[in-house]
C-alpha cells in the first residue's frame, strides 16, 4: 500500500516474520543442535551443547548419532523405502488425478462447482478416520476380501493389509486431492482456443494432447507432484496404521525413535538427514510456487 | 478429442476417482448405523454407537479441547497469515524477503514429524531455560497457528493478486485515509480468502495428529489423539459415528462458506 | 472551479522519462484535453495531478495552492477512473455517498446530495442497485456522479469514453459537455482519441514522448499543427517535403519529382533554401477531371473508401506519391478506380512546417 509508513511496514512484515523465525526456523536449528548431542537420562533427555568447565565454556558435540544412522541398515532401508513409496504414490496420484482434474476442468458452471466440492469434501473430513476405514476394507475378514470371495473371484483370502500394497493405497488415497487441485488449476487456465488451433492445423486428438495440453499444464503437474512427494516421504500415520514390519518409512522410524526408544538425539539426527534429503525438492517447490505468483 | 470418447473416458475417470475417494466414507457412514461391532457382519440398523459416543467422556473432553484449540489457532493463523500475505503481495523488495518466502512455503510441504519434533524441542529448551511454557493446549495452538498461517498467507496472497487496486485509489481519491481504505475497501474485497482461510486453518488444526502428539502435554488430549489410541487398540465403532457426525458438520460449514463466496463473487463480476 | 498550473513537472521510471519538463495552465471552468498516443505520458501526468504519483521535480498548483506534496485524499481533486472502479460491495447510493461520508457530512445532507447527483447523470431510481447489475454506460454515469459528489475544484477523467461503443460515445460526449457547463467544474480529460478531444474540449494539449508539443483550441490544433507529429496524429494529412524557392509574388516549395513548385500560403516568412514541409488536409484537396488553373497535380485514383457522409479517395500522382482527398456527400461519384484526375488546393489551405 502506497502510504504505509515505516512503522506500519515494520509491523506488517515483522510480526509474521518474527513468528515464523521463532516457531519454524529456530526449531529447525535446535534440531540440528540436538542431533549433535548425546542421549542421557533426565529432563531434558539430552546433553547440553555448551558445558561450563572451570576453564571456560566447552563445546560438547558428537557425530555419534549420524554414525549410528549410517551404520545401521534399518535407516538406509527406511529412507530409500520412503522415497520409493512416495515416488510410486506420486506417479499413481498423477495417473488417477489427471483424468479426474481434466474432466472437472472441462465441465461448465454449476456442475463444475459441484465436482470441485466433491473432490475437496474428503479432504475436509478427518484424515485419520478415513485411513482407519481402509483397515476395515482391507483386512483378511474385511469387505474387499469378503466381496471377492462371495463373488467367487478368489479362493483364499488375499493379504491386502499391513504390506506394501496397503501403504501405497493409503498414500494415494490421502494425497490425491493435493494432486488434483494444482492440476485443476493449470487445466482450468488452459486456453481452449489453443487446442482448437492445433486441431485446425491437423493435429489428431492424442497429438494435440501430447503437444499442447500436457506441456502447458506442466506447472500444475510439477506443483502437484511436489505437494505429494515431499510430505509423503515423511508420512507417519499411514505406515503406522496400514503398514507392516517390512514397510518401514522414515516418518515412522523417527516417531518410534522418539516415543518408543526415547532417544531424542538419534531422532533429531534422522530428522536432519531427512530435511537435507528434501532440501532440493523443497527449494524447487519454492521456486515453482514463486514463479506462479510472478506469472 | 472426439466428444463421445472423451465423454465416456471422463465419466469413467470420475467414477473411478470418486468411487475410490468416497468408498471409505460411505462405509463409515453405513457402519455407524450397524448394530454389530464388526464390519464383517451387518446386524441391523441401530444408533447405539451414537449413544455410546455421546456418553464417552474421554471423547467428549478431547472433542472440546480440539474445538477450542482449532478456534484459537484458526484466528491466530488468520491474523498472521493475512499480515504475511499482504507483505508478500504488496512489497517486492525488503531485506530477508527470500528467507521469509521460504519460511512461508516450507511448512506447507515439510513432513509433519519434522514440524512436530522441531517445535517440541523448542518448547523443551524454553522450559529448561525459562521454566515456561508447560506443554499442553497453548503449545498445540502455537504449533497449529504456525502452519495454519502459511496456508492462509497463500490464499490471501492469491486473492490480493487479483484485487483491483484502482478501487483503493478511488477510495483515496474520494478522501479516505489509508486505514479506512484498508478496512472499508481492501479487507471486504478479499473476504473470500479470509473466510476460507479461517475455515482451512480450523480444519487442519482439528484434523492434526502428528504435530499435536509431539507438542502436547499430559493434560491435553485432542480428538485425533483420542481416535488414534482408540483405533490402535482395535476396531471401534464409536469412531464410525464420530466420522459421520464430522462429515455432517463439515458439509454444513463448507456449504455455508460456498454460499458466502458465491454471493461475493456475483458482486464482483464487473 | 479552479485554475490548475503544472510547473516544470518531470517523472522518470528507472531510465525511462515518462514526463519531461511539462508546464501547462488550465483556465477556470475549462474543458481541457490531454491528447496523445499510448506511452506519451498523459496518464502519468494525470496521476501526478491526482496524487497517485510523486513528480521527480516541478510543482502542481491548484488555485495558487501548491499541492505537490499532498496525498490524494487531501487534494480538492477527484478522478473518474477508466475502469470506473465502482466499489462492488456497495450499492450505487453507497458508492456516491462514500466521498461525502469521509467528510463527515450528516446523513440527511448526504442523502439529498446523492439524489441530486443521480438526477444530474439521469440515473434517478437506481440508488439501490449494485454495480454488477448495471451496464457499462450506467456504471460510467455512477462513476461520474461519485466523482462530482464532493464538488471538486478539478475533475480528472481518464479515457472516459474508451469502453463505450461508437453510438454511446457520441451521446456521452454531448452529455459530458452539458454536465460540465451546468456544474462549472474545471474538467481535465486524458485521451488518445483525437475525435474525443477535439469535440469535447475547448483547449487541447498534445503530448508526445513525455513532452507537450502543442497547446491551443481544437481548431488551431487541427488547422495549424505546429509539428509533423501533431499534423499526423490529429486527423489525416498529405505531406510534401522540399526546399523553399522564391516565386513571382510569393514563396514556393520545390518538391523533388514535381515539375512545378507549389505556392506557399501568404505570410510565410522563411529564408530561401530552408527545408520545409507543406501539409494539406484531405478535405482541402480539390479533384477535377480537367486541369485547373494554377497548381495542378496529375494523378490516378487508386481506391475510394465510402464513409457514409463522404468518401476518402486515395490517389497516386504520376510521380508515384500517395495522396488522400476527402470528398463530401456524393462528390466522389465521378471518380472511380483508375480515373485520371487533377488535384489542387487553395494556396492558403496548406500549412508550412519547418523540418
Amino acid at each position: 500500500m502506497i502510504s504505509l509508513g515505516w512503522t506500519g511496514r515494520l509491523v506488517l512484515i515483522g510480526v509474521p516474520f518474527l513468528w515464523l523465525t521463532l516457531f519454524f526456523l529456530l526449531p529447525l536449528l535446535i534440531v540440528v543442535k540436538i542431533s549433535l548431542a548425546e542421549s542421557t537420562i533426565g529432563i531434558p533427555p539430552y546433553t547440553p551443547l555448551l558445558v561450563n568447565h572451570e576453564g571456560g565454556v566447552e563445546l560438547h558435540a558428537t557425530t555419534a548419532n549420524f554414525a549410528l544412522i549410517a551404520g545401521d541398515d534399518l535407516y538406509l532401508r527406511a529412507y530409500l523405502g520412503s522415497l520409493g513409496n512416495a515416488a510410486v504414490a506420486t506417479a499413481l496420484c498423477l495417473l488417477i488425478g489427471y483424468p479426474v482434474a481434466y474432466t472437472v476442468a472441462r465441465s461448465q458452471g454449476a456442475r463444475r462447482h459441484l465436482l470441485l466440492f466433491l473432490v475437496m469434501l474428503p479432504f475436509w473430513t478427518s484424515f485419520l478416520i478415513r485411513v482407519y476405514a481402509w483397515i476395515a476394507i482391507l483386512e483378511p475378514n474385511g469387505l474387499l476380501n469378503q466381496s471377492l470371495m462371495a463373488l467367487g473371484l478368489i479362493a483364499a483370502r488375499l493379504p491386502l493389509l499391513n504390506n506394501q500394497f496397503s501403504v501405497e493405497l493409503g498414500l494415494v488415497y490421502s494425497y490425491l486431492p493435493f494432486m488434483i487441485l494444482p492440476l485443476y488449476g493449470s487445466l482450468s487456465r488452459l486456453d481452449r482456443s489453443l487446442i482448437e488451433a492445433a486441431a485446425d492445423l491437423g493435429a489428431r486428438p492424442l497429438r494435440a494432447f501430447l503437444g499442447v495440453t500436457l506441456p502447458l499444464t506442466l506447472p500444475g503437474i510439477v506443483a502437484g507432484s511436489l505437494l505429494v512427494l515431499i510430505p509423503a516421504i515423511g508420512e507417519f500415520v499411514i505406515p503406522d496404521l496400514l503398514g507392516g514390519p517390512d514397510t518401514q518409512m522414515i516418518g515412522k522410524v523417527l516417531w518410534d525413535e522418539f516415543f518408543n526408544n526415547r532417544d531424542w538425539p538419534v531422532a533429531a539426527a534422522v530428522a536432519v538427514v531427512l530435511v537435507m534429503a528434501l532440501a532440493v525438492p523443497l527449494l524447487a517447490a519454492q521456486r515453482f510456487l514463486e514463479r506462479g505468483h510472478a506469472a | 478429442m472426439p466428444s463421445r470418447t472423451a465423454g465416456w473416458l471422463g465419466v469413467g475417470a470420475l467414477t473411478l476417482g470418486f468411487g475410490f475417494l468416497y468408498a471409505p466414507i460411505v462405509l463409515l457412514v453405513l457402519y455407524s448405523f450397524n448394530a454389530s461391532r464388526l464390519v464383517t457382519v451387518w446386524a441391523g440398523f441401530s444408533t447405539r454407537w451414537y449413544g455410546a459416543l455421546f456418553h464417552d467422556t474421554a471423547f467428549g473432553a478431547a472433542a472440546l479441547t480440539s474445538l477450542e484449540v482449532a478456534a484459537m489457532a484458526a484466528t491466530l493463523s488468520l491474523v498472521l497469515g493475512t499480515l504475511a500475505g499482504f507483505s508478500m503481495a504488496r512489497f517486492h523488495r525488503f531485506p530477508g524477503r527470500l528467507v521469509f518466502g521460504f519460511a512461508l512455503l516450507a511448512p506447507l510441504v515439510v513432513p509433519e514429524v519434522i514440524l512436530g519434533l522441531s517445535l517440541l524441542l523448542l518448547f523443551v529448551a524454553c522450559e529448561s531455560w525459562f521454566g515456561w511454557p508447560s506443554r499442553g493446549m497453548l503449545t498445540i495452538t502455537v504449533a497449529h497457528a504456525t502452519f495454519g498461517a502459511c496456508f492462509v498467507s497463500v490464499l490471501v496472497r492469491a486473492q490480493l493478486a487479483g484485487f483491483d487496486r484502482a478501487l483503493e485509489e478511488a477510495a483515496l481519491d474520494l478522501g479516505a485515509r489509508p486505514w479506512t481504505v484498508l478496512t472499508r475497501i481492501t479487507l471486504p474485497g478479499i473476504s473470500p480468502a479470509l473466510v476460507s482461510g479461517w475455515l482451512l486453518a480450523f480444519t487442519l488444526s482439528l484434523d492434526d495428529l502428528v504435530v499435536a502428539s509431539f507438542v502436547t502435554g499430559p493434560s491435553a488430549t485432542t480428538l485425533p489423539m483420542a481416535v488414534f489410541s482408540s483405533v490402535r487398540l482395535g476396531v471401534s465403532p464409536e469412531v464410525n459415528a464420530l466420522a459421520t457426525l464430522f462429515l455432517c458438520v463439515v458439509l454444513l460449514l463448507v456449504a455455508f462458506a460456498g454460499w458466502l463466496m458465491a454471493r461475493t463473487e456475483r458482486r464482483r463480476q464487473i | 472551479m479552479a485554475r490548475l498550473d503544472i510547473l516544470g513537472i518531470s517523472k522518470h521510471f528507472g531510465a525511462v522519462a515518462a514526463v519531461e519538463d511539462v508546464s501547462l495552465g488550465v483556465e477556470r471552468g475549462a474543458f481541457y484535453a490531454l491528447l496523445g498516443p499510448s506511452g506519451c505520458g498523459k496518464t502519468t501526468l494525470l496521476r501526478m495531478i491526482a496524487g497517485f504519483e510523486t513528480p521527480d521535480s516541478g510543482r502542481v498548483v491548484i488555485d495558487g495552492v501548491d499541492v505537490t506534496g499532498l496525498p490524494p485524499y487531501a487534494r480538492p481533486v477527484n478522478m473518474m477512473f477508466q475502469s470506473y472502479a465502482l466499489f462492488p460491495h456497495m450499492d450505487v447510493a453507497g458508492n456516491i455517498a462514500f466521498g461525502l461520508r469521509q467528510e463527515r457530512m450528516d446523513r440527511r445532507r448526504i442523502a439529498a446530495r446523492v439524489e441530486e447527483m443521480l438526477a444530474l447523470v439521469q440515473m434517478a431510481g437506481y440508488a439501490r442497485r449494485r454495480p454488477h447489475e448495471l451496464s457499462g454506460g450506467q456504471r460510467q454515469r455512477v462513476a461520474l456522479a461519485r466523482a462530482l459528489a464532493k464538488t471538486p475544484k478539478l475533475l480528472l477523467l481518464d479515457e472516459p469514453l474508451a469502453a463505450l461503443d461508437r453510438k454511446l460515445r457520441a451521446e456521452t460526449r454531448l452529455e459530458l459537455v452539458g454536465i460540465q457547463e451546468r456544474v462549472g467544474t474545471t474538467f481535465l480529460v486524458v485521451t488518445h482519441d483525437q475525435e474525443e478531444a477535439l469535440s469535447m474540449a475547448n483547449c487541447v494539449a498534445v503530448m508526445d514522448r513525455g513532452r507537450v508539443v502543442q497547446t491551443g483550441a481544437p481548431s488551431e490544433i487541427y488547422e495549424r499543427p505546429a509539428s509533423r507529429f501533431v499534423a499526423d496524429f490529429v486527423g489525416e494529412v498529405n505531406l510534401f517535403e522540399g526546399g523553399l524557392t522564391a516565386g513571382f509574388n510569393c514563396l514556393s516549395l520545390t518538391v523533388a519529382g514535381f515539375p512545378e513548385p507549389f505556392p506557399l500560403p501568404s505570410g510565410t516568412q522563411l529564408p530561401e533554401g530552408a527545408a520545409v514541409a507543406l501539409i494539406v488536409r484531405p478535405e482541402k484537396l480539390v479533384l477535377s477531371h480537367a486541369p485547373p488553373a494554377g497548381l495542378a497535380i496529375a494523378a490516378t485514383v487508386s481506391s475510394v473508401g465510402y464513409l457514409g457522409g463522404g468518401s476518402m479517395v486515395q490517389l497516386t500522382t504520376d510521380q508515384g506519391k500517395a495522396l488522400k482527398a476527402y470528398l463530401p456527400g456524393v462528390a466522389a461519384d465521378g471518380f472511380g478506380r483508375g480515373t485520371p484526375v487533377w488535384a489542387s488546393w487553395p494556396t492558403d489551405a496548406g500549412v508550412v512546417l519547418i523540418q
